[in-house]
């Protein structure tokens, strides 16, 4: 059947239509679609979760390989750091199943911390990787990435990125047989207990496999040369193919090299592409992967090929490309004619700026906003994380000092703790974060008695990656209803003694338990909570009576963006106003009342 | 048939679902269809672009200058994308403007009058105006349905009434389809030049 999907569905279904028998992975722009897919489209027999974590799910598709079964782990780079420990043992272990790796990259970046490259994390834990250049080819590749997985009993990765990732195009899925039989865990200490013994055996090995599967890649049908014999060649691989031929399809004389598993290179394959090669470009995004692999084999055959790309700066060496900019690349380097350009917008008026904001009536800005009453005058330090909170850094808020990675902002408060006595510190942490990474940290601070004060800003969901659900919930991916994992009752465990749970929409309250946990020293605990809009989607209005004196504290103080001027006047945006009554708790006349549903309304 | 269109405005204000009922739409006249969304933190009241690109296509996103049509939700963000548009491509764009919160802190005066008179020297464009649109329906919400009429009504879409309104009605929920429909027609009046 004929499926329009995005790139992410594509992978998904590709998964099913390979036999896939179980699913895990951590939500994370780009990837997120892949797990939601699957659960959108019949999948009996499969187990399918959102795990805690990327470690977790890394483990827990690792053990259900070792018995056979066909399993996938979905996440975004950043994740694979989290789940680099159990992977690059798992390297050395193998498994029995096909496994796959899914790890998303995100040039640019557009919504990560960093442009980390999952090539070099193939290379660096010696397995192969598999890089699709649009949503048809990720639909073959992933069914190939299991099959060669299973071949040579090794976890492979398979690597899009965000324009895959997020691409849309129609694949044909025919029906598939369902998950693939599997004969279950045999039990066998020397091959599943890593030990430094078994390491050493298996790296001598993987070394000598991993030139077999270079080999074994030389024939693969994604790595492929078109074109003519020209002497000036370009290779890529990923969405930069796509781009390159938006531009060659009108040069089709020129040799273009598409490759496809960067890890382990395959040589044969390569040499026999670059032979006529006098001059090569090598468009690849992020790092220069695909250059220095060339650059080597060049110097190991002695070829006289000179290279070029990201190392001699004829690609730029960070953000993401586009066909423009490949095209004006590619142009440059075969000295052909430019690509045909727009309008020219030189003299276009000064565009507003529309950086992301946090929603009107966002929870999270009444919790930044009642932190930040209470420590007025006061030093602080405020430690973000991860999360649609990390918007709670824009103006006018400005509350956010620092912003690392999942779980840091726990962590760092105690940093900040320990080298100033006197400022109070925050953490702040969205709940499936908590779960993902947070807990650990919060028993860092009461083992080593840090005062801090831990925010949870508590929306109950995942919103800024599309509101997965989290062990706070109570509902699994597998449709069940479960317990709820009970921040308080953890925190409780874990031993912080003052732990207040607070609606943020009560400003007041909020303030006040802010100012008492501030009083104390040890760890604190606030949980602020408060559903996330986009799912309770609240039906309320504020509205502002004729008693406005126009100071426009309300705009200053929050920056709602349903607090807009119209003619000057303060104006409440009633299609953006979810009735969070935040604005009427600021009013210094009580102006603005309405349909709240915090009771600071006057009217 | 091969026609690249962009659909522009900010986080927000539907333009997802007219993307998808245009590519839906042009699948079901016989055509390949390749698109692309903005995801993610952006989607937080940032500007949005979907890229539907008919026909055949490599990339996913239009290259710069490629753009037939230009679906503008919004008079900046027209402005914005306007170096994707082809030399004799088209806009229509809605003249009510969507203030960016950093207008609220600090009043720049911006109202979208200066974006328009700019497209309309620089391009061809049909003006059109959301509020208007969409009085007789109650809500701006609509608009992305109206301006998909615009689009089919000025003949410059290539894809017929009858598929974009099989598609509506597949897509919306069955107590809007009413609404939508009218929507869609109030724009087709307009793009077809019998009303502004």
């Amino acid at each position: 059947m004929q499926e329009y999907v995005m790139g992410n569905g594509a992978i998904a279904l590709g998964a099913l239509a390979a036999g896939v028998n179980l699913v895990s992975g951590y939500p994370g722009t780009p990837s997120s679609e892949i797990v939601e897919t699957i659960s959108k489209y019949p999948h009996d027999g499969v187990h399918l979760e959102w795990s805690v974590n990327e470690k977790a799910a890394m483990e827990v598709a690792a053990s259900a390989a070792y018995g056979g079964a066909r399993t996938m782990v979905t996440m975004k780079q950043v994740g694979l750091n989290v789940a680099a420990d159990p992977l690059m043992s798992l390297a050395y272990v193998g498994v029995k199943g096909g496994m796959v790796v899914v790890s998303a990259d995100d040039p640019g970046p557009i919504s990560s911390q960093t442009e980390q490259d999952t090539r070099r994390f193939a290379d660096f834990a010696r397995i192969p990787v598999f890089d699709p250049s649009s949503p048809e080819e990720a639909y073959e590749m992933i069914q190939d990435a299991f099959a060669y997985s299973e071949k040579y009993k090794t976890p492979v990765l398979f690597r899009p990125t965000t324009r895959v990732c997020h691409a849309y195009a129609s694949i044909e899925n025919p029906v598939n047989n369902g998950p693939k039989a599997y004969d279950g865990f045999v039990k066998d200490s020397k091959k599943w207990v890593i030990f430094p013994r078994l390491s050493y055996m298996n790296h001598a090995m993987i070394e000598q496999r991993n030139v077999e599967i270079g080999k074994d890649f030389s024939t693969y049908k994604w790595n492929c040369v078109e074109g003519g014999n020209s002497k000036k060649a370009v290779i890529t691989s990923g969405i930069s193919y796509a781009y390159a031929k938006e531009y060659l399809k009108d040069h089709t004389d020129i040799k273009l090299i598409k490759l496809a598993t960067a890890y382990p290179l395959p040589e044969d394959f390569l040499l026999q592409a670059l032979e006529g090669v006098e001059e090569l470009l090598c468009v690849e995004e992020l790092s220069p992967y695909i250059e220095e692999q060339i650059l080597k084999l060049v110097g190991k055959h002695a070829l006289a090929i000179k290279v070029s790309g990201k190392l001699d700066g004829k690609v730029p060496a960070s953000g993401e490309n586009s066909s423009n900019l490949v095209a004006d690349i590619l142009s440059e380097f075969l000295g052909t004619e430019k690509f045909a350009r727009g309008l020219d917008g030189n003299d276009a008026p000064a565009l507003p700026m529309r950086p992301p904001v946090l929603c009107a009536g966002c929870p999270h800005r009444a919790s930044f906003y009642a932190v930040k009453q209470a420590m007025k005058g006061k030093k602080a330090y405020f430690c973000g994380d991860i999360g649609c909170y990390t918007l709670g850094n824009a103006m006018p808020l400005d509350m956010v000092d620092t912003c690392l990675c999942m779980g840091a902002g726990i962590t760092m408060a105690q940093g900040f703790h320990w080298i100033d006595g006197e400022g109070t510190c925050f953490g702040f942490v969205g709940d499936s974060t908590f779960f993902a990474s947070g807990m650990t940290g919060v028993v860092n601070a009461v083992y080593n008695n840090a005062d801090m004060i831990l925010c949870v800003l508590d929306n109950s969901t995942t919103a800024m990656t599309g509101h997965q659900p989290h062990p706070g919930i109570g509902r699994n991916m597998m449709g069940q209803f479960v317990d709820k994992v009970d921040i308080a009752k953890v925190l409780e465990g874990i031993g912080v003694h003052m732990i207040v749970t607070v609606n943020p929409l009560d400003l007041d309250a909020s303030v006040a338990a802010v100012q008492e946990c501030a009083k104390l020293p040890g760890v604190k605990a606030i949980i602020f909570k408060s559903p996330c809009i986009a799912i309770s989607k609240p039906d309320g209005k504020c509205r502002i009576s004729e008693q406005c004196i126009n100071c426009k504290k309300c705009i200053r103080e929050i920056g709602c963006p349903a607090l807009i001027t119209v003619d000057g006047n303060v104006t409440i945006d009633e299609n953006l106003c979810t009735g969070c009554g935040l604005c009427s708790q600021i009013c210094p006349v009580h102006a603005i009342g309405g349909d709240t549903q915090k009771g600071g309304a006057t009217s | 048939m091969k026609k690249d269109i962009l659909i522009c405005g900010v986080g927000g204000q539907g333009t997802v679902l007219a993307s998808k009922i245009i590519a839906a739409s042009a699948m079901d006249e016989g055509s390949t269809v390749h698109s692309a969304e903005t995801i993610g933190m952006a989607q937080r009241g940032g500007s949005v672009t979907s890229h539907v690109r008919i026909g055949e296509a490599y990339a996913p996103l239009i290259p710069q200058g490629a753009a037939d049509m230009i679906l503008a939700f919004e008079p900046a963000e027209a402005v914005r994308n306007l170096g994707y548009l082809k030399k004799d491509g088209i806009v229509i764009v809605n003249r009510v403007p969507v203030k960016p919160v950093t207008e609220s802190l600090q009043d720049t005066g911006y109202d979208g009058t200066e974006m328009i008179a700019y497209l309309q020297k620089k391009c061809s464009c049909i003006v059109i105006d959301a509020e208007k649109i969409c009085a007789p329906f109650g809500s701006s919400r609509y608009f992305n349905i109206a301006i998909l009429g615009v689009a089919v009504g000025s003949g410059r879409l290539g894809i017929s009434k009858e598929t974009v309104l099989a598609e509506l009605e597949r897509r919306v929920p069955s107590k809007y389809v009413e609404i939508n429909k009218a929507a869609f027609y109030a724009g087709v009046e307009v793009g077809s030049g019998k009303t502004l």
